[in-house]
């Protein structure tokens, strides 16, 4: 394999859904002119994060080739997924790209039991050829997180913990040995302490078996913890993405830095920042519908310019953000995230 | 004042399979009590026995789930209730949504997929006092909505049209109606990204100021404990291990399980390796002897092994269940 060589490239996706509403010309455009790649040499954990119906399951959906992007075009060990046909190249492409869901309860069937999933997940790839080695194969996936058959087995999804269940899904997408995990969501039902656990799971599948993680999820702070890039989602556009360390560590855009401020602190100190008042996006399809910046609404920093044209795509302190504030690289006055008073009078 | 007394409760799961019985003792020993205007936070790792916890509180216990003993008394200033031995019919006409609301983990739960926002509404109160004059109702409703700081215009919508944080702010406004006595709130915000999570939370906490009526809010997110909670109940197994006021768990926390989980917590720009948890979450159908933490608990002697650790006050509103603070050596 040559230096270089991408996993995944994900070129200039873009999604975009007919809807009934017209307060966005009956479109929506779900994910917007996404570009980014992890590369095979490098396996790394990529976050995706940003708040609700931006599109971040839509661009999974995409990854996972169950949704043909609109525009662009993804590619996966050098091969375009839309020319993934027939049913052997599929299975060949799910064993190596393996999702994990937002909502476990979907992903299982309230009829049947959840080690059943497992049994089959080892048989249909191959894992095993009999029940008895899929027991095994299971068993062990189970352990990585911290459960065992015997503590799953006879047992229907609803006699489960939201935990337990969620804990399943991320051993079940281990059986047949992934190249790439693409995980949605997979820790947003489970403590602290087995969040740890999982994400800490994911850094060892990418320091000892060189698995890639995709990890799209709400909590900025195991974002921050586990990953080594990541990219904020706003309306289906990227808005900010790079080292985590810049993006989440010291956020330039107006939006990233309302999400890294919103996270609740873990200790009882700093209540009364947390507390003051914010504004809520009205509706998401209203966002969606916005000519040029989608945060133009919200942002306390807005300006005539960020109404009417979409912020391009710049590289400005070791990470790319798409945000006026930062037009030409250089970071105009009114970019200082607290600014009072009137800057003429001043 | 008092709200409501828990004590010495122990609820388990019966289910037979293939002849074999077991019982999953998912709340084993608890005594609780809930003061009237107070945010009481219920904390602990996935299956520790939370949801199983409200269940009880919230007289919504049913098969395979049954209380096996203890007492859960309210007093709602004009008249009290025995939970465990309320009618259906009692329940239905006096205590749900009027005095008790609850939001269900997976706010999907409350509102009905096929209904619009405004049936819902019409349901919940229809069922208690009839709607005699619809148009006056509808404006109420409007009021209602818009004084949590909603558009009117969710009444009008579908739930799968609403986004997950308009959705569980909808619950909770469907909730708090006829201003109940306590809210019980079961992860509201887990699914939810932390700006609407942010959000949702201001709101219950405004609800909560204005109405000064108590809430039960039930997640394993500490951070979120300790941003909200007046006082914070850490669960393990089945049990609860320690409680106080929000302010003394995060910064003198005595039990090594709630240190565990204080310390274990990431924060932006903290990179260094935090460690899980080592060993298994127990298996409440069969769980340890002794402390029900002694296999994980780093800190673990000999008597911990064996004999379970009775509650102690450590202060008026601090207790703790761990012999090593029983011996003062922690
Ligand atoms: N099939 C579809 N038809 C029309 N609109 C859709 C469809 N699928 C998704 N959408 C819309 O696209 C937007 C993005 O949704 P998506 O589920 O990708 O967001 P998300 O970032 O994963 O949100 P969450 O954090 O809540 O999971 C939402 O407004 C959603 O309503
Ligand atoms: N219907 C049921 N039948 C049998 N066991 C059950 C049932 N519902 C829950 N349990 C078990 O009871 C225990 C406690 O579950 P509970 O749902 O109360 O946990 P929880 O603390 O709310 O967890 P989470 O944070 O994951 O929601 C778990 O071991 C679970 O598997
Ligand atoms: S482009 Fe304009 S509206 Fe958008 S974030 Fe930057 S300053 Fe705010
Ligand atoms: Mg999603
Ligand atoms: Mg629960």
């Amino acid at each position: 394999m040559s230096a270089n060589e991408k996993l995944l490239d994900v070129d200039h996706v873009t999604v975009s859904f007919h809807i009934g509403s017209f307060l966005a010309g009956g479109q929506l455009v779900a994910v917007n002119d996404v570009t980014f790649a992890l590369y095979a040499d490098k396996p790394e954990i990529y976050s995706i994060a940003g708040e609700s119906g931006s599109g971040k399951t839509t661009l999974a959906n995409v990854l996972l080739h169950d949704l043909e992007p609109t525009e662009g075009k993804v590619t996966f060990e050098g091969r375009d997924l839309s020319t993934l046909k027939s049913r052997r190249d599929s299975m060949q492409f799910m064993a190596k790209v393996q999702p994990v869901f937002q909502n476990p309860f979907e992903t299982f069937s309230p009829l049947r039991r959840v080690e059943e999933y497992l049994v089959e997940t080892a048989m249909q790839f191959g894992r095993a050829k009999n029940r008895r080695d899929a027991a095994k194969v299971a068993d062990e996936a189970l352990h990585q997180v911290g459960l065992s058959l015997a503590e799953v087995s006879r047992r229907y999804p609803h006699e489960l913990s939201g935990g337990q269940i969620q804990r399943v899904s991320v051993a079940r997408a281990l059986i047949p040995n992934p190249r790439l995990i693409l995980a949605d969501e997979p820790v947003s039902m489970v403590d602290a302490s087995l969040r740890m656990a999982i994400v800490n799971l994911f850094k060892k599948l990418r320091d000892e078996q060189k698995v890639s993680v995709i990890y799209i999820t709400h909590d900025l702070a195991t974002a921050y913890y586990i990953s080594d890039r990541i990219a904020i989602m706003l309306r289906g556009v990227v808005v900010e993405s790079g080292p985590v360390e810049n993006v989440l560590g010291n956020p330039l855009h107006p939006y990233t830095q309302l999400l890294q401020e919103s996270v609740p602190k873990p200790a009882a100190t700093e209540r009364e920042q947390w507390a003051q008042h914010i504004e809520l996006g009205s509706t998401e399809v209203r966002e969606y519908g916005r000519l040029g910046c989608k945060y133009a609404g919200r942002c306390p920093h807005v300006m005539d310019v960020c109404k009417t044209k979409v912020p391009p795509e710049q590289e400005v302190e070791g990470r790319t953000i798409r945000c006026f504030l930062y037009n030409d690289g250089a970071m105009p006055e009114t970019a200082s995230p607290v600014q009072t008073g009137n800057l003429e009078t001043a | 004042m008092s709200l409501m007394q828990m004590e010495d409760v122990r609820a388990y799961y019966r289910t037979e399979a293939y002849g074999i019985s077991r019982s999953v003792r998912a709340v084993d020993g608890v005594s609780l009590e809930l003061l009237e205007n107070e945010i009481y936070g219920v904390a602990g790792e996935s299956s520790c026995g939370k949801t199983t916890l409200i269940k009880v509180i919230s007289g919504t216990v049913k098969p395979p789930l049954r209380v096996e003993s203890g007492r859960v008394d309210f007093n709602f200033g004009d008249f009290e209730v025995d939970m465990l031995k309320i009618s259906p019919e009692d329940m239905r006409q006096n205590v749900r949504w009027k005095e008790i609301s609850y939001v269900m983990q997976g706010s999907m739960s409350v509102l009905n997929p096929v209904r619009k926002i405004s049936r819902t509404f019409e349901d919940i109160v229809g069922t208690h006092q009839g709607i005699p004059d619809k148009k006056a109702f509808r404006e109420q409703m409007r009021e209602h909505v818009m004084r949590l700081g909603l558009p009117p215009d969710v009444l009008t919508l579908y739930p799968h049209q609403l986004s997950g944080g308009m959705r569980q702010r909808v619950a909770i406004a469907l909730a708090t109606v006829f201003h109940p006595s306590l809210i019980i709130a079961d992860e509201p915000t887990t699914a939810l990204d932390v700006v609407v999570q942010r959000g949702v939370l201001h709101m219950l906490k405004d609800i909560q100021a204005e109405s000064a009526n108590t809430v039960l809010l039930v997640t394993h997110d500490l951070a979120v404990h300790a941003n909200v909670a007046d006082r914070v109940g850490i669960m393990y197994a089945g049990r609860i291990v320690e409680e106080g006021p929000t302010q003394t768990i995060f910064q003198a926390p005595r039990h090594p399980y709630t240190e565990h989980l204080i310390n274990s917590l990431p924060v932006i720009g903290d990179k260094t390796v935090k460690k899980s948890l080592g060993g298994a979450p127990p298996n409440l159908a069969d769980p340890p002897s002794g402390c029900r933490f002694h296999p994980r608990c780093p800190l673990a002697m000999d008597r911990c092994r064996t004999e379970m650790p009775e509650m102690i006050m450590l202060s008026e509103r601090h207790r703790v269940a761990c012999h090593l603070v029983e011996e003062g050596r922690a």
